[in-house]
């Protein structure tokens, strides 16, 4: 019997934004709960993030932002993973987001979005009930 | 500092009271298994004159303004001049910030701050790819002099200090600065204020970072040898902590880095050969205030004492003003929370409270709102009444270091110092900061403290109240939104001023500046030619990237 396959996230941030605490702590509390993840590193476009979630074929994308620039970057992403057609790799996000916002986010195809004071429990057990390997 | 009969009498008094304690603890126990700071530092329950038997007055505690300036670095502290009180301030576009600046003014502020938004700080202009989504989301947009002009508006640079939180372009903001200043008929040889400019926590914590660390050091030494000579008034780098400790490094871990990157820095102007008296006194510091009370306070005065130590006897400077800690302090955002966020305005004043009592020179107080946005004005208000209310009314500042002389904080502020001086030693046999950045060292120790502490909250060992503890429900609150019509004006703005300036002009000094890159020659005079022509800030750090290379980030967690 093979074993179970592992959840695959790619943790990213987009943008300029260099506040970075929060993603690898949610990065290494991810792999600590068993996810296979990978980490992209600071100051990367929506271009990068989706051609490395693509070709690291990841179950889904975590994008960490506390910059303000949300409401244009997560979008984005998904956007062009639908022209790539990859639009089945879902997408989380965390960092500053006021709740004003979180209905376009989620209007645009975001799963959820961890905001301060999120404990590494619950990022997981989210992404255990929602996060299913890609087909 | 105590004689050795009277020691010996509490020691033997204090082995009475553990047994009489014991006989308590076995019916009614400590609450916690450890009592620990923030930090994790091991609390005791009790500290006595023996924790202290090895301090000698004069030469570990001594007198404010006399090395070692564990009491304070100016001789009357807030008796003679209170702390600056700064507020940090940057949103949207040079308009609303100038109005913010005027604002804070008139609410009583002594001193400006500039927070730059992600472009600005990145040295890209408005209209870059990379600046979509970011215009003046968290903090002002400048792209040129232009908006220095706007910014600056009805703003005397010889009646106001500005300190600008900026690293990679910060050679640039200050020449914008420098040119301003001419256009107001106020002398370089008279504006004061400070540039962070300190690229090495940019590798390691803060993350605004652009070209690789040498050629980050060339230019910071170019703006410290220029400065010296011509801006006789300008603090040449901040040399900071605060985002190392908002990175989630310990309090012992923001003290040492914070000195090991000073080290650093000192060494890289010698070897320009500058003499250290020459630049040393217009060094400054920035420092976190967490919301750990005492271990702060104890982290402050650690720091002044060992900075004076490392500029007397390792750099053997011989002007007293070379070997003191002058330091800026900003209340912890990263102890702030977003659930019932009125709780932090007890935060802040606590934060507040423990700088002042550390003796910082310049404070800045969060707001209680910026775990969500940019201040709103009332919210600002409010963390600059915190600190007035300090000044004015609890009367802390009538007497300089009033708890010197506490066993436990004179304890502590020697058990920091010796654990600070550990991590330095660590750093200096990998070579210096350079070497311990580029091995990842105070990365990964930064990495690994930020998720024990998280893990720790998570246990419920570290509380935090309305998160993991008293977590109730709290009503919304009105938070400041940018508006899409300042990236428009930013925009066009950029658009003009690239389409009147004479751009015959501003080429030839961007082509000066590429070559003067290239040799051993001062930037800065070639960095002012050309921002008095509004060159903007990505023309001038494009030259840079393509001359020195870019940094990317190595990516650990």
């Amino acid at each position: 019997m093979s074993p179970e396959r592992k959840i695959r996230i790619l943790i990213a941030k987009p943008g300029l934004d260099g506040h970075d605490r929060g993603a690898k702590v949610i990065a290494r509390g991810f792999r600590d709960a068993g996810f296979e993840v990978i980490y992209t590193g600071l100051h990367q476009t929506p271009e990068q993030i989706v051609a490395a979630a693509i070709q690291e074929d990841v179950d889904a994308i975590g994008l960490s932002s506390l910059a303000g620039a949300h409401d244009y970057l997560f979008p984005r992403v998904i956007e062009l993973l639908r022209e790539k057609g990859a639009e089945d790799i879902a997408v989380f996000g965390g960092g500053i987001v006021p709740e004003d916002d979180m209905p376009a986010l989620s209007q645009a195809g975001v799963k959820g979005i961890f905001t301060p004071g999120t404990s590494i429990e619950e990022a997981v057990n989210w992404v255990r009930k929602n996060i299913k390997h890609r087909k | 500092m105590f004689k050795k009969d009277e020691l010996k009498k509490v020691e033997e008094e204090k082995e009475k009271w553990v047994e009489d304690l014991s006989k308590i603890l076995g019916e009614t126990p400590e609450r916690l298994q450890r009592f620990t700071t923030v930090s994790d530092l091991e609390i005791k329950d009790l500290y006595t004159p023996v924790d202290i038997e090895e301090m000698d007055y004069s030469r570990d505690v001594g007198f404010p303004g006399v090395y070692p300036f564990t009491r304070g670095v100016q001789p009357s502290m807030y008796r003679g001049r209170l702390w600056t009180m700064r507020m940090f301030s940057g949103l949207g576009g040079p308009e609303e910030t100038n109005k913010r600046f005027h604002y804070l003014l008139s609410q009583g502020e002594t001193g400006l701050s500039i927070a730059f938004h992600y472009p600005t700080l990145m040295g890209y202009d408005s209209d870059s790819p990379m600046s979509r989504g970011e215009i003046g989301k968290c903090g002002v947009a400048i792209d040129t002099l232009k908006d220095m002009e706007i910014l600056f508006q009805g703003i005397p640079l010889d009646k106001v200090t500005t300190s600008m939180t900026i690293n990679p372009p910060a050679s640039i903001l200050l020449a914008m600065y420098i040119v301003l200043a001419e256009n107001q008929g106020v002398s370089k040889k008279e504006i004061g204020g400070t540039i962070q400019n300190d690229m090495l926590k940019e590798f390691i914590a803060q993350k605004t970072f652009m070209l690789p660390p040498k050629p980050s050091l060339r230019i910071i030494v170019d703006t410290i040898e220029y400065c010296t000579k011509e801006v006789p008034r300008w603090n040449t780098i901040s040399i900071s902590g605060y985002h190392i400790r908002e990175a989630g490094a310990t309090a012992v871990q923001e003290l040492a880095f914070t000195l090991a990157d000073g080290i650093a820095y000192v060494e890289a102007a010698m070897e320009r050969g500058l003499n250290v008296d020459d630049f040393a006194p217009r060094l400054s510091f920035f420092f976190d205030s967490h919301i750990d009370f005492f271990e702060e306070i104890a982290k402050f005065r650690a720091a002044r004492r060992m900075w004076a130590k490392i500029m007397r006897e390792r750099f053997l400077a011989k002007n007293p003003r070379s070997w003191m800690l002058r330091f800026h302090t900003q209340t912890a955002g990263c102890s702030l929370t977003a659930q019932q966020p009125y709780n932090n305005v007890i935060r802040t004043a606590y934060e507040a409270l423990a700088a002042v009592l550390g003796g910082t020179q310049s404070l800045h107080t969060n707001s209680l709102d910026e775990t969500y946005a940019i201040p709103t004005e009332e919210a600002a208000s409010i963390a600059l009444r915190t600190q007035q209310i300090l000044a004015e009314e609890t009367g802390v500042v009538n007497t300089i270091d009033p708890l010197s002389g506490s066993y436990f904080l004179e304890a502590l502020t020697c058990q920091m110092e010796e654990q600070a001086w550990e991590y330095i030693r660590k750093i200096d046999e990998m070579g210096g900061m350079v070497a311990a950045i580029e091995r990842g060292f105070p990365q990964a120790e930064i990495a690994d403290a930020a998720y024990k502490f998280q893990r720790q909250i998570d246990s419920g060992e570290k509380v935090v109240v309305g998160v993991n503890k008293h977590a109730t429900e709290h009503p919304p609150i009105t938070i400041w939104r940018m508006k899409p019509e300042i990236e428009e004006r930013q925009l066009r703005r950029l658009r003009e001023v690239k389409q009147t300036r004479n751009n015959q002009k501003v080429k030839e000094f961007l082509d000066q500046i590429r070559m003067v890159s290239k040799n051993a020659e001062n930037l800065m005079p070639h960095i002012i030619n050309a921002v008095r022509e509004y060159a903007s800030i990505q023309e001038i750090c494009d030259v840079w990237r393509d001359v020195f290379g870019r940094y990317s980030d190595p990516g650990y967690f």
